[in-house]
């Protein structure tokens, strides 16, 4: 017997709560992107397509798009490599790869505001760790403006979103090693496989799923970056670093140019949908069930 | 071979240590020494950077802050999400998964969609600055990851233990309370952990939602301690410590659930 008036009113508070305080915003936010709000007055008109139009047109605009997929491609590649080579050294369990599994976890337990400000003080040009450090060695010529340097602020940063979560992304490859059958490897072996044979034939094809799950984790996650740019460069310097999340947070509350960012959420929530869809399709094909 | 992993072991362990060690002991050195040796010893030991920073700042009210946003949210989260995915899975047929798409289909919409519009909504509501408000409005954007996981748990208990409860005469609330919950304790604490991070962690709502300086969460008031100490960084990194400490302690301690519970959430989300 299942009693569904009561099985209703049990879904009621949570469907009440995200439907007025998520579903509503999305959908008002359609809605805004096709007028002209400045976020605060009482009225606005509408512009019909203009927003989506102007977007398309901006010169930031596009170069925030060039820099979220520079800095994706970037954390995603090197990511998964360090993670994966990461994995492979801490796959079998004893006290020394706990202990450095949980080491190489840890930063992902910082918040990314202390994550950037501890970055900030490592990256700072004239008391930073690296360029006092670079001085110690005699290396003066190596130190640079980490963050200041239009040329390499946007990969000083993705430097630190590797930092900060390429152990969490070891520990689903580890997961995925562990589940490998101990005997499969040792009966290769034993045939006379090489440990890159065994690699190649036996332990990346059964890796793939952990690896499809670490590459479109890491995809939307650096798609959709926003903290750790806010706190360390905050867009600069000339637009070096702008992402679209952070040239939509800018239009809206630096411009008020609520209509325009609108927009511009509305396309990049387009680009992240079009990214989860060949995430859904990379998982399916592989058959991992996420 | 073996000695290359071990180097390379090392090495990383290097990297990810390094920075932590210098923060924290840049927090027990006085802003003369620092500034005369960035990565020497402390010179002296100094505790003046901890009492500075709780006499200037009021750091009580702001971890009072986060913590009772943090417990609250994750308390409301996974209670409401519970209900849900209990009633999704009892529903079951196409109502139970019409409820559960609608709720996923959250996941696919970071906040960072729709930070405008909540916070306008927020404005007209006449919620700024209120930390009840951040509250619902947080656990609102958590609830699709949470209805997500606990949902596909709850599918794995049996049926037929739900059904045989009902046929005893236990009503839905029992079966719930009772039953299912206890049941579900390793997803829930997995979940727990992820979204205690999570919200003790979380910059954006908090930033379009807060303005007044006693209201502010940590993460926001380490925003605020940039502006003022600029590139004071021994007080900067006082205050990294101190908002960390909490994290580090759980950390430690529950280690476990916080690695499975990041790992897996972290996949969903």
């Amino acid at each position: 017997m299942i009693n569904r008036k009561i099985l209703w009113l049990f879904m009621l508070p949570g469907i009440v709560l995200y439907t007025g305080l998520f579903v509503y915003p999305a959908l008002s936010g359609l809605f805004y992107s096709f007028t002209n709000w400045d976020g605060v007055s009482p009225s606005y008109d509408f512009v019909g397509i203009s927003n989506y139009k102007d977007s398309f047109d901006s010169i930031i605009f596009r170069k925030a798009f060039l820099n979220n997929i520079k800095f994706m491609i970037v954390v995603v590649v090197i990511q998964t490599i360090v993670s994966l080579v990461l994995a492979l050294i801490l796959a079998k369990n004893s006290k020394t790869s706990v202990f450095f599994r949980a080491l190489y976890f840890f930063p992902a337990i910082l918040s990314s505001v202390s994550v950037g400000l501890i970055w900030s003080f490592i990256y700072d040009p004239s008391i930073g760790l690296i360029n006092t450090g670079l001085q110690h060695a005699g290396l003066e010529q190596l130190a640079k403006s980490w963050t200041g340097d239009a040329k390499i602020a946007l990969y000083s940063i993705a430097f630190v979103q590797i930092w900060a979560h390429a152990g969490q992304m070891m520990i689903i490859f580890i997961a995925g090693l562990q589940a490998i059958p101990g005997e499969l490897i040792e009966a290769a072996r034993i045939d006379g496989a090489t440990r890159l044979q065994v690699f190649r034939k036996i332990t990346w094809p059964l890796l793939a799923p952990s690896a499809a799950i670490v590459i479109s984790y890491t995809t939307i996650q650096s798609f959709k970056a926003f903290d750790l740019i806010f706190v360390m460069t905050d867009g600069g310097p000339n637009y070096a670093t702008e992402i679209l999340t952070t040239y939509i947070y800018h239009l809206a509350f630096s411009n008020y140019s609520f209509g325009l960012a609108s927009a511009g959420s509305m396309i990049f929530l387009v680009l992240l949908g079009i990214l989860t869809f060949f995430q859904f399709r990379a998982l399916r094909r592989d058959g991992a069930a996420g | 071979m073996k000695w290359v992993g071990r180097i390379i072991m090392i090495l990383y362990g290097l990297l990810i240590a390094a920075p932590l060690y210098f923060v924290v002991v840049s927090s027990f050195k006085t802003s003369q020494s620092f500034y005369a040796s960035p990565l020497g010893w402390p010179q002296p030991w100094s505790l003046q950077n901890f009492i500075t920073i709780f006499q200037a700042q009021p750091m009580l009210q702001y971890f009072w802050n986060s913590a009772r946003v943090t417990l609250f949210t994750v308390v409301i989260v996974l209670f409401l999400g519970s209900l849900i995915s209990y009633a999704i899975v009892r529903l079951g047929g196409r109502l139970g998964k019409f409820t559960f798409a609608y709720f996923v289909a959250g996941l696919i919409i970071p906040s960072q969609v729709i930070m405008l519009p909540l916070y306008s909504l927020v404005r007209q509501l006449g919620w700024s600055d209120n930390l009840t408000a951040l509250i619902f409005v947080t656990a609102a954007g958590l609830l699709p990851l949470t209805v997500f996981t606990l949902t596909g748990f709850m599918e794995m208990l049996s049926k037929e233990m739900m059904e045989a409860g009902s046929m005893d005469g236990a009503g839905e609330w029992k079966i719930y309370w009772r039953l299912v919950l206890p049941l579900s304790g390793p997803s829930l604490s997995a979940t727990a952990a992820f979204l205690f991070v999570m919200v003790w962690n979380d910059l954006l709502i908090p930033l379009l939602l807060l303005n007044s300086t006693e209201k502010l969460t940590l993460p926001l008031a380490l925003m605020q301690f940039r502006g003022e100490y600029v590139t004071d960084y021994t007080m900067l990194l006082t205050g990294v410590v101190i908002t960390a400490l909490p994290m580090v302690v759980l950390f430690t301690f529950l280690q476990r659930f916080f690695v499975t519970g990041l790992t897996a959430g972290s996949v969903k989300g």
